[in-house]
C-alpha cells in the first residue's frame, strides 16, 4: 500500500481574535525585533497516512482536516500531501 | 429522576456537580464513564467541567467523538434536558449541540472569579423562575471561555431568544457578551460559569441551585 506524508496547517480565522498571537508579537518587540506586524500562531500537524492512491489519501485527510483538525467556526486549514517510500520514514 | 453526570478522563468538576446535586437537590446520579453508551433510566445529564482528554487539539475537540456522547445527540432528540458547564459547554459546541465556539480569554488570563451575569432570556426551562434582567452571581473558572460565532449565528440565537446569560463586564471578551446560551428547543444549555458551585450559602451563593433545579422539574 502506498504510503504518504501530510502536513495540515491549522489557522484561526482572520476574524477571530488571537490574544497569544498579539502575546507573542509583544515579546518580540521587547527583544528588540522591531517591525513585526500580525503575528497569527496556528497548528501544524504532521502524519503518516497509507492508501491506495494520493487521491484517497487526500479524501481522507480533508475529512480529518474538517471534522477533527480544525473548528471551521474558528480555523482554516490547508494541506500538503507528498508520497513517501516506507524506509525513507525515520 | 437519575442524573447522569459525564465522567471524560480529565473532568474535574464531576465531583463537584454530584454533591450539589445529591446534597443540595436530594436527586440521585449516576457517573457515565466516557465510554458507555447507556443513557437509560436519566432523567437529564449533566457535561462537568474540567479538561476532558487534557483539552488537546482544542478543548472538547476530542471528547465530541466519546461513545457516550454519541447516545447524548439521541438523548436530545428525545427532548431531555442536557446541561454543559465549562468544558461540558466547550464540548457541546464542538459536538454540534450548540453552535459557536469557546476561545482563549482575551486577555490570555486563567480567570477565577465570581462573574456577575444577567438573565437574558427567561424562555427555556433553565432560567425560568428569573425574570428578563435578573442579575446572577456564578463562579467562572476558564482559559478558553471567549464565546465567537458569526454574525449569522449571532442574529439567529438573537432573533430564537437562544442567549441565555450574559456577563455585565465581560472578562473574557466574549462576542455580544455571552456567558451562556441554548439550542432552539431550549432543552440543551452550555453555559461557561459554575452553577454547581453557587448551592449552598457556606461556598459563596446559591444563585446556581435553580438553574440545577431545572433538571429535576
Amino acid at each position: 500500500m502506498p504510503q504518504f506524508r501530510a502536513c495540515v496547517s491549522v489557522r484561526l480565522r482572520s476574524s477571530v481574535l488571537d490574544p497569544a498571537g498579539e502575546a507573542a508579537s509583544s515579546a518580540a518587540t521587547r527583544l528588540g525585533v522591531e517591525g513585526i506586524k500580525n503575528l497569527r500562531i496556528g497548528k501544524i500537524i504532521e502524519l503518516e497516512i497509507e492508501a491506495p492512491d494520493k487521491e484517497e489519501a487526500s479524501k481522507r485527510l480533508e475529512l480529518l482536516s474538517d471534522r477533527l483538525f480544525s473548528n471551521p467556526v474558528i480555523e482554516n486549514w490547508s494541506l500538503e500531501i507528498n508520497s513517501s517510500s516506507p524506509n525513507s520514514l525515520t | 429522576m437519575t442524573i447522569g453526570v459525564v465522567v471524560f478522563p480529565g473532568s474535574n468538576c464531576d465531583r463537584d456537580v454530584r454533591w450539589a446535586i445529591e446534597g443540595c437537590l436530594g436527586a440521585p446520579t449516576r457517573f457515565l464513564w466516557h465510554e458507555t453508551r447507556d443513557l437509560t433510566g436519566l432523567e437529564a445529564v449533566i457535561l462537568p467541567g474540567g479538561f476532558s482528554y487534557g483539552d488537546y487539539l482544542r478543548c472538547g475537540a476530542i471528547a465530541r467523538f466519546a461513545p457516550v456522547l454519541q447516545s447524548l445527540v439521541d438523548f436530545v432528540d428525545q427532548g431531555k434536558k442536557v446541561l454543559g458547564i465549562c468544558n461540558g459547554f466547550q464540548v457541546l459546541t464542538e459536538l454540534g449541540l450548540l453552535p459557536g465556539a469557546l476561545t482563549r480569554n482575551r486577555d490570555l488570563h486563567f480567570i477565577c472569579e465570581p462573574a456577575l451575569l444577567s438573565v437574558s432570556s427567561s424562555r427555556s426551562p433553565w432560567l425560568a423562575p428569573y425574570p428578563r434582567g435578573e442579575t446572577l452571581v456564578l463562579p467562572i473558572a476558564h482559559g478558553e471561555g471567549r464565546f465567537q460565532c458569526s454574525s449569522d449565528t449571532l442574529k439567529k440565537l438573537e432573533d430564537e431568544d437562544s442567549i441565555a446569560l450574559r456577563y455585565q463586564n465581560n472578562p473574557n471578551g466574549s462576542i455580544s457578551n455571552i456567558a451562556g446560551i441554548t439550542n432552539a428547543k431550549g432543552n440543551v444549555l452550555g453555559l461557561m460559569p459554575h452553577p454547581e458551585r453557587a448551592c449552598d450559602p457556606l461556598t459563596g451563593g446559591i444563585d446556581g441551585k435553580e438553574i440545577l433545579k431545572a433538571l429535576i422539574s
